[in-house]
């Protein structure tokens, strides 16, 4: 690019008032504050066009309004008739080289940046491999190297490579982090692929951007970016998972049976709930380890116990239009303490994991656990 | 070589209808053949239409106004943007041009009618009964709410099992009939029926870019028509086009789509090009500047325009080679746009430039088709394309374009244009106060839709969430609908008022440099009391000025050439009729009803015969009985 990194940053304050004044270009979804090399490379070439463009701003409206002053009827000439002129072909010659030159200036860095970032890659020694299934509306993402199935959340290492092999399973989506990376289209019988890294840790967030109906708005989900020992920990979490609630609390074992009793079990796997391992198998978001995820229903709102039981009274409420149904009726008196079991069993889930050493569960750890292994500093996102 | 030059054939009294005489009342509108009452038609209708494509965008910009607000369903919103996108770009904007040029093409260049006039009729009615099939959807079971590029495998049977889609797919195949019949008859009609001496390289740019758009409606619309009628089969016949699960490839939609919806677009600004190009050299006082390099640009983004459709497929993994060249063949189309933006300056250069109106509209277009021009650029460079594709910075630009552009050009138009159709003057005063409203409330709405999108908020959805910075811009956006609606409203009324008291307008208003300003406003019938002439580029500024001309001796056109009479086609009800039968036929389709699909089908076959041999019709104008028949057949 030929943007050197003191332009880029540069470019951002200053655009503000070149724009409109007073905008945040920092955001939790902005191209404008990217994370890793790929979405800077798109944001180095976007400021190469946006600089180019005031020049033309510039200049084209500098002569329109020059024009417009200076060649306005006059009142005191109200009749008179301007020279007839029809073109001059030097001049026409002339302005047809600007735009030419404008688009060579654009046209030299985009080629490069495409061959720099789109290039179908082979996975090499190092790289993590994360294979992406678009369903209506949620994400299942399934790491083939570790033997990871898991939903709306994906966790990767810092500055690797992370290939991202995308498919749908019924309509268009497309994946997209704006902080990491442009989107890619998922497609079915299409297998698409999209590579990135991550400079720094940290929760960033993401969103289907290909309309898919319904709940297309609340298709979102989010990416961690963690150490490699974090990482290493949270695939260890999925490695000799427990379905087990690790506490005694009673309302955790009930809400253990719940999960099969009241059907939840039909759609949803949790690994090693049956002693089966049903890696890959199914259609719905796997629930493995539920308690390590900060968000729920797709990324729509915080996964914390109150918000699980909204969430399970009537999902309709966070998600318009999804096809989770509501399992408890209006009029069932113990709709309150059922839905509550499960949900503190949902959030016990990975709560037990040895690597991490928070054996006792309850809530307040889970959130600990939960900090720690999504890289710590995403309590206030 | 025209009709009406030809010694007075033999008129039919018609095989089963007989040639209907009205003059009045509804049934003279239904059918009329006159391009002028179908221009009127067709630039009402697409007004209509654009009512409802506002009010559409209006419940979008509240629903966005603040996040996490449930004023419509996710299933409605769909249906809301679906819908605002089908009609403004089917059946508002593009069939506006179309209107503009039923109306104005002949006129332009010295033309009593199109060459085909019941054929023009029936363009016209496919659109408007194909238009309201596909409005009838809110009360059949809901619209379309796929968008409006129906992306398979989205418009699947198993993916969405109501008529929303059928209703889309039937109803822009029959509208796509129309755009296609009125531009092989614009085509036909350019070619041979131009006023002697009005060569090519005389003919008003408006013409020349009415000629190339129709070139690309005759190209682009098959593509479509394809791809929809496979979706048409696979919903009603259980064909497997773009069913994934039987192996079908749904990338193939976006292909045909978009070698059909690039074009599109230009087949959509071209017209704007033309009436811009008319516009500025009025109230410039000078010719156009660089004539021959606008047209041939002109025909240079037309044929760039079928090389370049990829570009709306970036992100669909086509690979680094795929969209490096279509990357690069966008970025030269913006070689032919940007000498255009030269030549209309150039044009201005030099001149005495009244601010009226249509003038403002026009500065107003090239201001915003220059912003819109350069995210056009930017969103040619794949990379960046990754981030911007599909999110708010996409609509912030294509509505530069195509409503900063084509609709502020088209709205020039009718203001440049409405004295001519009415004979009456919009008031000016009116006018600017409505037009400060339209431009500033446009702004307010498009230009922080660019922010938005580089914050990451993708288009399409219902709802956003508190946190992501993308209340503010929201708010803006939509608190300029308020500010626009006002100037809309303000503008419907001084029209209106218009209507009824506005100031005779003479039949040059403007000081107009073209053939339309020779004749009465608005032009009886038959248009031209005596055949025109044109002696020169501009060719009513050459009568009027011919010192300042180089024009060719009027003696090298002296001729009677309405000897024998102008030759006026009979109107006839067919073109109505055979519409009429179509979308029947298509609520048999939708329906699954095939014994009533195949009973229009019938109908349609023997209106084509009866249309055929329903005979040419028409009568005579006599040049010296004008006056006495102007209020016998008007």
């Amino acid at each position: 690019m030929p943007m050197t990194p003191w332009l880029r940053r540069a470019a951002i304050p200053l655009a503000g008032p070149l724009l409109l004044a007073g905008c945040d270009f920092a955001g939790l979804q902005s191209t404008l504050d990217p994370a890793g090399p790929i979405a800077q490379a798109q944001l180095d070439l976007f400021m190469w066009s946006y600089w180019l463009s005031w020049i033309v701003i510039v200049a084209v409206f500098g002569v329109l309004a020059y024009v417009l002053l200076r060649f306005r009827r006059r009142a005191s000439d109200p009749d008179r008739i301007p020279s007839q002129f029809h073109g001059s072909t030097k001049l026409e010659i002339g302005l047809t080289i600007i735009p030419v030159v404008i688009v060579i200036l654009v046209a030299v860095p985009t080629v490069r940046t495409i061959w720099e970032t789109e290039v179908r890659v082979v996975p090499e020694e190092g790289d993590v491999i994360v294979n992406v299934t678009g369903y209506q509306w949620w994400w299942r993402f399934e790491y083939p190297e570790h033997g990871v199935v898991t939903a709306n959340e994906m966790h990767i290492p810092v500055d690797r490579r992370v290939i991202v092999n995308l498919e749908s399973a019924d309509v268009l989506h497309a994946f997209w982090v704006p902080r990491l990376a442009g989107k890619r289209d998922l497609i079915p019988n299409q297998n698409n692929q999209l590579w990135f890294s991550a400079d720094e840790t940290g929760e960033y967030y993401g969103q289907c951007a290909e309309l898919c109906l319904g709940a297309h708005a609340y298709m979102k989900f989010r990416v961690h970016v963690v150490e490699d020992e974090r990482f290493d920990a949270w695939v260890d979490a999925f490695e000799a998972p427990s379905a087990l609630p690790a506490s005694d609390d009673p309302r955790v074992q009930r809400g253990r049976d719940l999960f099969a009793t009241k059907g939840c079990s039909t759609c949803h796997t949790i690994q090693d709930y049956r002693g089966e391992v049903p890696v890959g198998s199914s259609d719905f978001p796997n629930l493995t380890n539920f308690g390590l995820r900060t968000s729920l229903a797709a990324g729509v709102v915080d996964n914390t116990q109150e918000n699980l039981e909204t969430w399970l009274r009537d999902p309709q409420i966070f998600k318009p239009g999804n096809y989770m149904p509501k399992v408890w009726r209006e009029d069932d008196p113990d709709a309150d303490e059922e839905i509550a079991a499960v949900a503190a069993y949902l959030l016990s889930l990975g709560s037990d994991a040895e690597e991490l050493a928070f054996a006792s569960g309850g809530t307040d750890d889970v959130q600990a656990f939960r900090a720690a292994a999504t890289g710590g500093d995403d309590g206030d996102r | 070589m025209a009709i009406g030059r030809q010694a007075a054939p033999a008129v039919s009294d018609g095989t089963i209808f007989k040639r209907p005489t009205w003059t009045r009342g509804i049934g003279s509108w239904i059918t009329t053949i006159d391009h002028k009452r179908l221009g009127i038609l067709y630039i009402l209708s697409s007004f209509l239409f654009m009512g409802l494509a506002s009010v559409e965008a209006f419940i979008i910009r509240l629903q966005l106004m603040a996040p996490n607000q449930q004023l419509v369903s996710p299933d409605a919103f769909n249906q809301l943007f679906t819908m605002h996108g089908v009609t403004m770009v089917f059946l508002a904007i593009m069939p506006l041009g179309t209107g503009l040029a039923n109306y104005f093409v002949p006129l332009l260049i010295g033309a009593r009618d199109l060459a085909f006039p019941r054929l023009n009729a029936f363009g016209y009615w496919v659109y408007i009964l194909g238009g309201l099939f596909i409005y009838s959807s809110f009360f059949l079971g809901g619209a379309p709410d796929v968008g409006w590029f129906a992306y398979a495998p989205l418009t699947s049977l198993s993916n969405n099992p109501g008529p929303g889609t059928d209703f889309y797919m039937l109803g822009l195949t029959i509208t796509g009939i129309g755009t296609l019949v009125t531009a092989m008859n614009l085509i036909v009609t350019i070619i041979s029926m131009r006023a002697p001496g009005m060569t090519m390289m005389r003919m008003p740019v408006f013409v020349w870019m009415m000629l190339i758009t129709s070139f690309l409606i005759i190209f682009a619309f098959p593509p479509l028509t394809i791809a929809m009628v496979q979706v048409i089969f696979d919903r009603t016949f259980g064909t497997l086009f773009y069913v994934p699960e039987a192996g079908g490839l749904p990338i193939l939609w976006q292909h045909l789509f978009w070698i059909f919806g690039h074009p599109e677009v230009y087949i959509i600004i071209l017209p704007a090009f033309g009436v811009i190009s008319e516009i500025i050299p009025t109230f410039s006082r000078k010719p156009l500047f660089g004539y021959p390099v606008m047209i041939l640009s002109g025909i240079f983004i037309g044929f760039m325009g079928f090389a370049v459709w990829a570009h709306h497929m970036f992100t669909t993994g086509l690979g680094p080679v795929a969209n490096t060249a279509f990357s690069l063949t966008s970025f030269v189309i913006g070689i032919p746009t940007g000498v255009k933006v030269f030549n209309w300056v150039g044009t201005m250069w030099g001149g005495a430039i009244r601010f009226t109106v249509p003038m403002l509209y026009s500065i107003a277009f090239l201001f915003m088709f220059v912003l819109g021009g350069i995210t056009g650029i930017m969103l040619a460079m794949p990379p960046f394309d990754a981030q911007a594709h599909d999110s708010y910075f996409v609509v912030a630009h294509f509505h530069y374009v195509m409503g900063g552009g084509a609709l502020f050009a088209f709205f020039a138009a009718v203001y440049y244009w409405f004295p001519k159709m009415t004979g009456k003057m919009i008031s000016e005063r009116i006018g600017k106060i409505a037009f400060a409203f339209f431009f500033v409330g446009f702004n307010m709405i498009f230009m922080p839709q660019h922010f938005v999108g580089l914050l990451g908020m993708p288009r399409r959805v219902q709802t956003y969430d508190e946190g992501f910075g993308f209340e503010i811009w929201n708010l803006i956006s939509s608190s300029g609908t308020f500010v626009m609606g006002f100037g809309m409203i303000l503008i419907l009324l001084s029209v209106i008022w218009a209507f009824k008291n506005g100031a005779p307008a003479g039949n040059d208003p403007w000081d107009g440099r073209t053939l339309e300003w020779t004749t009465t406003s608005p032009p009886a019938h038959y248009n031209f009391a005596v055949q025109p002439v044109a002696l020169d580029r501009d060719a009513f500024w050459a009568q009027k000025h011919p010192e300042l001309a180089h024009a060719d001796d009027p003696a090298l056109y002296d001729h009677d050439y309405d000897a024998g009479g102008i030759h006026m086609p009979g109107q006839s009800w067919y073109p109505f009729l055979m519409s009429l039968f179509i979308v029947i036929g298509a609520y048999g389709i939708l329906y699954q009803n095939f014994v009533l699909a195949a009973l229009m089908g019938v109908l349609v076959t023997f209106t084509t015969y009866g249309w055929a041999f329903e005979g040419v019709g028409g009568y005579h104008v006599h040049p010296d009985e004008h006056e006495s028949q102007e209020g016998a057949t008007d």
